[in-house]
């Protein structure tokens, strides 16, 4: 095993744990390894891989769905550097569903 | 086809009916059978997270959708889906519930009229996130298919 370092330009090892409402779209596969140096880039990958998650996971403009939250090991990337935050060897990506509705489109 | 007894069927009903007039949810367990068919054997009632806002919106935090996925797996059951009440609305969902839908899920939508419930229908979200497709509702399979719930 090479040196662990974060951030930077290196990819490291990563899995990307798929909640069961996306499953039917990547072969019914509950995780996914890929290589990533950052959380942006390990759910782009993702996403390039299994092109169907796209519109599930993201906005029309590129923005992760504000109904998604996406965890690095037992943290929120919100409260870390987001898409930007950087990954180690052996990282856990989870993507967490909330779950929103309402009767009408009055407010927000 | 969403197959859910009469019992749990009343069940969503009382929630709507004592959180009205605000929205009330919470998250269903079963199993996900062949032939487009689910059954619900229990339900998991949550609290609304929208303070802001509880008389046309829910929210289920991810911490409280850890805790229906945790239920879930003690009792060996899937989480199927989720239900919410719409207090003085119809049972059929709004372009909110389609903006904030996961696929695969079914969503039981009870209507409750001045604290009464009327309407449970179910849908599950298209894959291409453009609408919502009616989910049959049940209370017990066919005689033919054998067991009764």
């Amino acid at each position: 095993m090479g040196l662990l370092q974060q951030g930077g330009n290196k990819r490291m090892a990563v899995k990307v744990m798929i909640p069961t409402p996306l499953r039917q779209f990547t072969g019914r596969q509950s995780s996914i390894e890929c290589n990533a140096a950052t959380v942006g880039e390990a759910l782009g990958s993702l996403t390039a891989t299994f092109s169907d998650l796209r519109r599930h996971l993201f906005t029309e403009e590129g923005k992760v769905r504000s109904f998604v939250n996406v965890y690095l090991n037992d943290e929120d990337i919100r409260f870390l550097n987001k898409e930007n935050t950087p990954t180690k060897d052996g990282d856990t990506i989870s993507i967490v569903p909330s779950i929103a509705g309402g009767s009408s489109c009055d407010g927000k | 086809m969403l197959l859910l007894a009469r019992k749990l069927e009343q069940e969503i009903r009382d929630h709507g009916a004592k959180d009205y007039p605000h929205e009330c949810c919470g998250a269903m367990l079963g199993t996900d059978g062949e032939a487009a068919e689910r059954e619900v054997r229990a339900l998991f009632p949550l609290i609304n997270r929208r303070d802001d806002s509880p008389r046309n919106r829910f929210s289920i935090t991810p911490e409280d959708f850890r805790a229906a996925e945790r239920a879930a797996a003690e009792r060996g059951l899937d989480l199927l889906g989720w239900y919410h009440s719409h207090p003085d609305h119809p049972a059929r969902p709004s372009e909110f519930d389609r903006e904030h839908a996961w696929p695969w899920y079914s969503y039981v939508i009870v209507s409750v009229d001045g604290g009464v419930p009327k309407d449970l229908t179910s849908w599950q979200l298209e894959d291409d996130r453009s609408k919502f497709f009616p989910e049959e509702v049940v209370p017990e399979r066919a005689a033919s298919q054998g067991k009764q719930v």
